[in-house]
């Protein structure tokens, strides 16, 4: 059966997910050491000894994301993290700097190395690179890849390689996109924050809901339209003669239906974005998708899936997996 | 577009308003110190945010609630008397209940506008976290509030809860592991 990695922001979501059927849960300690460091977010180093040991209990594993990359003189941070992760007993840490990923090499050589999505490692190269060089034993694959391209890169590689299957969808090349940074000075990159909350205000005016990022307007939604969160790579422009989303729609990712051509392609584990989002959504997905990775395990057709209402913009789409870009 | 969750029908909210605040304040303030005391990380996971003023303003009802949480105190207030705040989360009473117990998320109910934030969204995004991870169970609190009342009280919620269609209890759909 494709092992599925699901997200966990706090305990309680780790619980629910081990609950739910999730092979593995993912999480972060609560600072700038993780891409996802939001408000009442996170793990202390306690919370994350508990849930290993719950989640041991009940058979499931626990990755550690220290996936940023350390900020020059406070590098200190980042290897506490790698070692604190060790210490708790979480069964691998995923990394994406370089320097980050050659300090767990050479002082933390048992615990296993996973390489993150922030580190965009694309073509075989990189990733046999990484493999060689810090024993890298999987690679979460960049959302800009289609079926075919994951195929061809498992072909020529050694280690594992995970993909995203839902949730929110990063369209860019993740590791290397400061799009945040214009607006806020922030970035998932450095500060483990895209569009940070603390930047974004919503407004009704005029019948319409306007969502802006760092005091620029992003959308503006007549009422009972969806709410989308104001990301600029989601966000509405006008372009010459063009007034809409250039770069993306406000959507989430559903790849469920790709499920059994991922499997085909040599991926071994199906990951599940949104540690920022609480135990009731990420219940119902890893239970939805535990019963699609079931079904594709014994050869039958994969369940409808019914989570549209859970995601942003209220619609779903394939991403890159089907390439149908503009 | 905004679910069709139960609404508090709009001649309950109407006969609702003249009735005096004090009591519902005190009862507020009663299960928010119980909560706070049962929970503390709470606190811990909100950090400097538990400093902020939160108004919940319950559309179908005609009240709104100001709460803050580092001094652990709740209070009501009328609609058109809302106190200063530094954030203002908005929506039926059917939806906060369903946050707090885990049958609905935040995101979801802001995504389809069936949730309003105004003001400082971070305080929101980590009130709502922090709630959440609590794993906050309003029937047992009001039976641990109750005394020897206790099973009558969880018997009361379960009725309520019944009849009403709202989230009165936290859910754990997954209890057995599967």
């Amino acid at each position: 059966m494709m092992e599925l990695v699901c997200p966990a922001g706090t305990p309680a979501a780790l619980r629910a997910a081990v609950k739910a059927g999730a092979h593995t849960v993912y999480c972060g300690f609560a600072d700038e050491t993780n891409a996802r460091n939001f408000p009442g977010l996170n793990f202390s180093r306690e919370d994350l000894a508990e849930a290993v040991q719950f989640a041991h209990v009940h058979g499931a594993k626990v990755l550690v994301a220290i996936n940023t990359f350390p900020r020059a003189g406070a590098e200190a941070l980042w290897h506490a993290a790698v070692r604190d992760a060790e210490q708790a007993g979480a069964d691998a840490v995923i990394l994406a700097d370089l320097g980050l990923l050659d300090y767990a090499a050479e002082h933390h050589p048992a615990l296993r190395r996973h390489l993150s999505v922030q580190a965009a490692a694309a073509n075989p190269d990189a990733i046999n690179f990484y493999a060689e060089t810090f024993g890298v034993r999987r690679v979460v694959l960049p959302r800009v890849l289609t079926v075919a391209e994951i195929a061809a890169i498992n072909s020529e590689i050694d280690v594992e390689t995970e993909v995203f299957v839902f949730g929110g969808l990063c369209v860019m090349a993740e590791g290397r996109c400061s799009l945040s940074s214009y607006a806020t000075g922030k970035s998932p990159n450095m500060n483990g924050v895209c569009s940070p909350a603390s930047h974004v205000v919503y407004a009704e005016e005029g019948g319409e809901l306007a969502a802006r990022l760092g005091g620029y307007t992003i959308h503006r939604r007549p009422k009972d339209a969806p709410a989308p969160y104001p990301t600029l790579c989601k966000g509405c422009f006008t372009s010459g003669a063009q007034t809409g989303h250039i770069f993306e729609d406000p959507v989430s990712l559903d790849a469920t239906e790709l499920i059994p051509q991922l499997a085909k392609a040599g991926v071994t584990a199906l990951k599940i974005e949104g540690r920022q989002r609480s135990r009731a959504y990420v219940a119902q997905v890893v239970r939805a998708f535990r019963g699609a990775v079931e079904a594709q395990a014994a050869g039958q057709p994969l369940p409808k899936s019914a989570l549209a209402k859970l995601t942003e913009g209220q619609a779903a789409t394939t991403g890159a997996y089907a390439k149908t870009w503009r | 577009m905004p679910s069709d969750a139960p609404r508090i029908p709009r001649p309950v909210g109407m006969a609702l308003r003249p009735l005096p605040l004090l009591p519902l304040s005190r009862f507020l303030q009663s299960v928010t110190t119980r909560m706070i005391k049962d929970h503390p990380d709470m606190l811990r996971r909100l950090g400097d945010y538990a400093g902020r003023r939160f108004l919940i303003d319950i559309t179908d009802l005609p009240y709104v609630l100001l709460l803050c949480p580092a001094p652990g105190r709740m209070s009501a207030h009328r609609r058109g008397a809302a106190p200063e705040h530094d954030v203002r989360l908005a929506g039926p009473l059917s939806h906060f209940l369903a946050m707090m117990h885990g049958a609905e998320d935040g995101d979801a109910l802001f995504f389809s506008r069936d949730l309003t934030v105004e003001g400082d969204t971070s305080a929101a995004l980590a009130l709502r976290n922090a709630m959440d991870d609590a794993e906050l169970d309003l029937t047992e609190e009001l039976a641990a509030l109750s005394g020897p009342f206790a099973s009558a009280m969880r018997e009361a919620c379960a009725r309520a809860e019944r009849f009403t269609g709202l989230h009165l209890h936290r859910t754990d759909p997954f209890g057995e592991l599967i």
